[in-house]
């Protein structure tokens, strides 16, 4: 309305008052206040959805690979089919792991304690055999070949080397050094005070330890019950022992899981430090020290992980082994295919989403089945034939608080209706659907009624005159050209079906299911109740999980509505 | 057009409805504890690779939930095995006997340590029961022994060895068995160490109770949800705060999470697998013997639980971040599980 009066305003040649002229300052005002205000509100949306939207796909992407260990897997036909028939049976039960295992001793030899060789075999994942098997399966006649196979290592392997993949350097050595071997210790000599930064910088960590403890001394030592001087008591104790290490200058350390991990490596070898002097430190082999003897100058390094061995997951032992496999060009970063073709798993390297996703799809296949043919009928009935008394007035008011139920009290009647009185199958998507179709169908009717209403009279009066039946008119002519507007609200619906959790938790379907579903009568769970299960997690590397499956959902979605949007420029009618 | 498709889904449905209902059921299907899931699955999973069978449906549905659908009656429509982070009530065991499922196996299959942390930027901190219980009651005995609403703000009000922090802790909200859990091991325990509490047990034991159970409501307990995961991405931010949540959660995270000393004990795998920290619960499987045999695999699954490749401390369970028992009384166990020994009712409480 006021564009098409200010410039009438404008144009007029007698001046305008000034009160005029006041008020319409106020109304502009008022307009660029709103404008702004508008603005904002759009720009803070925007950026609440990018930095969401960022935030999932930060985390979710890196699900999507995975590291993979490249071996030189011996398929030894004595372990793969003894009987030599080429049964596929056998072939399929064969111990595939024991060969992966095998093939990554190969890599690492030399490694005799049972405890680092137990280390060393839970690098690989539980399902490191299966690429194996499958490589056997695809062409029986590999058995008795050596081939090169990418297996999955396990899950906490594959955290390390997301966050830190380039492997560890250190600081060259200077000058040379006397390895002394007996079995696992190691005993290194250096000509000169080789290791006296080092020393300086443990002697640092502790001196700052002790401060905090005598902080900490300072706040307690005000109180005056048995409790507090026994505390005061204690902390000094420890902060004198600290401080005396601290003092004495060049004088050797211990190094416990408290403190940085220090390392010697030369060669293949790996030594950790557990006793460190200036010139001279003793410690345990982590990668075979060999025979020790001579080691020259530039040859050795010492390397540092910062962070104390007891505040990190992955211990020295297995640092040490991926940084070789690293070294040797062993590992590979690859797009991990299994998540898009495995069902659910315990360990995460194996967790894959298929399974939800086809449940999710049968679910949703039953949900539309069920529900377009009869919210549309509904709607046309409603809307065109119904007569116009108390009783339609209460369905309608009906339909409209149904579409207001909580989704979880449609998961109740699931439970009584369907399972408890239909004896339906727990779990199934059949169940599922129908109680989605019920959750979505008011939805439908609404949204119908509405594209229904929107088809301009005039049509269906020209049908009527023309001498078609009512129900001849509103099929051929109304319906017809409701459909883009209905097809918008099922979509819409469906997607609020995709995303439901509640509903299906009281029937079963917020379950463990590896298997992937065959049909609507087989045990399924669905995408979001997946992300749910995999979110409760105790393991990390299900966080990343997590993440990747939103983003596939975040996926479905999109294309849900990008349809919806496509179907309605495709068909819509202007009249 | 749409009366045609209407008619064929009907009969699709009914088709399919009748399909499901008359399949003989050839999958093991579990119900319970959201505490014991992670366990019970990675079981199943087992199971079902070693090719014992298909892999067990495992749904996660809170351990009353699943005794209510474990003692709903026998036949292919009920779940065959029920997992509980406590033992089975008494009534519950009643229940069952009135719907007809008699014979009920249970299995202890482990411990869960509750474990109180906080991150490891934080101060350093070790706890009593007592000092547990003061901190979190709603009422607490004051100067002259009679309850009043908690006065205590921060950690050094209860003790001045404590660090001078707020009270923070979050925790499970009272619908999950952690938070029940967390009421009789910590709350009960505490109550029972303090003087005036011990004296008030004795003269009227139901206001004692009534001690323990609630929890302070002015902000210093915060009720954070049932996920243990979104408590330790809180405890990460707020290095001030403490968390309570299961032992495995713990495990997952010590690069950035130190378990509190309760007691002088630290949550950490020997203590609690030995039973000398107080802060344990034990977990339960429960069978329902007459479905042996009758849905295929069940026998075998039970077999796997208990056998050392899972349930022994070098087993996958304990990978999995499960506490286990100390061997003598899991091979006990094991024996038990294999012979499938009932419950007679007598032993519940």
């Amino acid at each position: 309305m006021t564009d098409v009066a200010l410039p009438v305003s404008k144009n007029q040649s007698r001046p305008v008052s000034a009160a005029v002229g006041a008020r319409l300052k106020v109304r502009y005002r008022a307009e660029r206040r709103f404008r702004a205000y508008g603005l904002f509100a759009l720009l803070l949306t925007s950026v609440f959805v990018v930095a969401l939207l960022g935030d999932i796909l930060i985390r979710g992407v890196p699900a999507f690979w995975q590291h993979h260990l490249v071996l030189d897997v011996d398929l030894k036909a004595d372990v793969i089919d003894p009987s030599g028939k080429r049964e596929v049976e056998a072939l399929r039960t064969a111990d595939y792991n024991a060969l992966a295992q095998q093939a990554l001793q190969e890599v690492v030899p030399g490694i005799k304690g049972r405890q680092a060789r137990r280390t060393l075999s839970r690098l690989l994942s539980t399902g490191a055999g299966d690429p194996v098997r499958a490589a056997v399966l695809s062409d029986p006649t590999l058995i008795g070949t050596r081939q090169k196979i990418a297996v999955l290592i396990s899950a906490d392997a594959d955290l390390y080397l997301k966050a830190n993949g380039k492997g560890s350097g250190g600081t060259l050595g200077k000058g040379a050094l006397a390895a002394t071997v007996s079995g696992d210790d190691v005993a290194l000599a250096a000509g000169g005070p080789e290791f006296t930064a080092a020393l300086a910088e443990v002697k640092t960590i502790l001196a700052a330890r002790a401060r905090a403890l005598r902080a900490e001394i300072a706040r307690i030592s005000g109180g005056n019950s048995d409790a507090v001087k026994a505390r005061v008591a204690e902390l000094t104790g420890e902060a004198e022992k600290l401080e005396a290490r601290a003092g004495a200058k060049d004088q050797p350390e211990e190094l416990d899981g408290n403190m940085p991990s220090l390392l010697v490596g030369w060669g293949d070898a790996l030594v950790k430090i557990t006793r460190l002097g200036p010139d001279k430190v003793e410690g345990a082999a982590l990668l075979p020290a060999g025979d020790g003897g001579e080691i020259k100058a530039g040859d050795w390094s010492l390397r540092r992980y910062a962070t104390p061995e007891n505040a990190r997951k992955t211990t020295d032992q297995e640092i040490a082994f991926l940084d070789r496999l690293v070294g040797a060009g062993r590992i590979e970063n690859r797009f991990n295919f299994l998540f898009f073709k495995a069902g659910d798993s315990r360990e995460p390297e194996l967790a894959g989403i298929r399974g939800a996703l086809v449940g999710s799809f049968l679910t949703l296949l039953v949900t539309l089945v069920l529900c377009v043919p009869i919210g549309v009928m509904a709607a046309v009935y409603l809307e065109e034939f119904a007569p116009k008394n108390r009783l339609t007035d209460i369905i309608e008011v009906n339909i409209n608080n149904l579409a207001a139920v909580p989704s979880i009290v449609f998961g109740l009647l699931g439970l009584a209706v369907f399972l408890n009185f239909f004896n339906l199958p727990r779990s199934a998507p059949l169940v599922g659907g129908l109680v989605l179709a019920l959750l979505v169908l008011p939805t439908i009717i609404i949204a119908a009624r509405a594209a229904i209403k929107a088809v301009p009279p005039s049509i269906k009066e020209a049908a009527l005159g023309l001498g078609a039946s009512h129900q001849q008119a509103v099929f051929h002519h109304v319906l017809p050209l409701a459909m883009p507007g209905i097809m918008t609200g099922t979509i819409i619906g469906m997607a609020h079906a995709l995303g439901e959790t509640a509903p299906l938790l009281m029937i079963g379907m917020v379950a463990f299911i590896v298997d992937i579903p065959g049909g609507v009568t087989d045990a399924a769970t669905v995408m979001p109740v997946q992300i749910y299960l995999w979110s409760d997690l105790p393991e990390q590397a299900f966080k990343a999980k997590t993440a990747g499956a939103i983003v596939v959902l975040l996926g479905f979605l999109f294309a849900m509505n990008g349809a919806a949007i496509w179907l309605r420029k495709r068909f819509e009618r202007r009249w | 057009m749409g009366s045609k498709i209407l008619s064929v889904s009907v009969v699709a449905l009914a088709l399919a409805a009748g399909l499901g209902a008359a399949e003989a059921r050839d999958q093991i299907r579990i119900v319970g504890s959201s505490t014991v899931y992670p366990f019970t699955t990675a079981v199943a999973e087992a199971f079902g690779k070693a090719g014992m069978g298909k892999t067990p449906v495992v749904e996660s549905t809170g351990t009353g939930g699943g005794m209510k659908l474990f003692c709903a009656g026998v036949g292919e429509a009920h779940p065959d095995i029920t997992n509980a982070s406590r033992a089975m009530k008494k009534g519950e065991f009643d229940e069952c006997q009135k719907n007809g499922v008699k014979d009920i196996v249970e299995v202890k299959v482990g411990i869960d340590g509750l474990a109180l942390a906080h991150s490891k930027a934080g101060p350093k901190v070790a706890l009593t029961m007592e000092q547990v219980f003061l901190a979190l009651a709603e009422r607490v005995p004051g100067a002259d022994g009679k309850l009043v609403p908690n006065p205590y703000k921060n950690w050094s009000d209860i003790d001045k060895s404590l660090p001078n922090v707020k009270i923070e802790v979050l925790g499970p909200p009272p619908t999950s068995g952690t938070r029940d859990s967390f009421h009789e091991l910590f709350m009960e325990a505490g109550a029972k160490k303090n003087k005036a509490m011990a004296e008030l047990a004795k003269a009227d034991a139901k206001a004692f109770d009534k001690a323990w159970k609630s929890m302070r409501q002015d902000g210093a307990y915060i009720e954070a949800g049932e996920n243990d995961n979104v408590i330790v991405q809180k405890l990460e931010t707020n290095k001030n705060s403490f968390g309570i949540f299961g032992y495995s959660y713990l495990d997952e995270n010590t690069a950035k999470l130190a378990g509190v000393a309760i007691d002088g004990v630290v949550p950490e795998y020997d203590a609690i697998s030995s039973g000398k920290y107080k802060g344990a619960r034990p977990l339960f499987i429960y069978i329902k013997k007459q479905h042996v045999g009758i849905v295929p695999g069940i026998d075998k699954f039970v077999t796997e639980y208990v056998s050392s490749k899972a349930m022994s401390a070098d087993g996958y369970l304990a990978r999995k971040g499960l506490v286990t028992l100390p061997k003598a009384e899991a091979d006990k166990i094991a024996a038990n599980a294999k012979a499938m020994m009932t419950l007679t009712g007598a032993e519940l409480h």
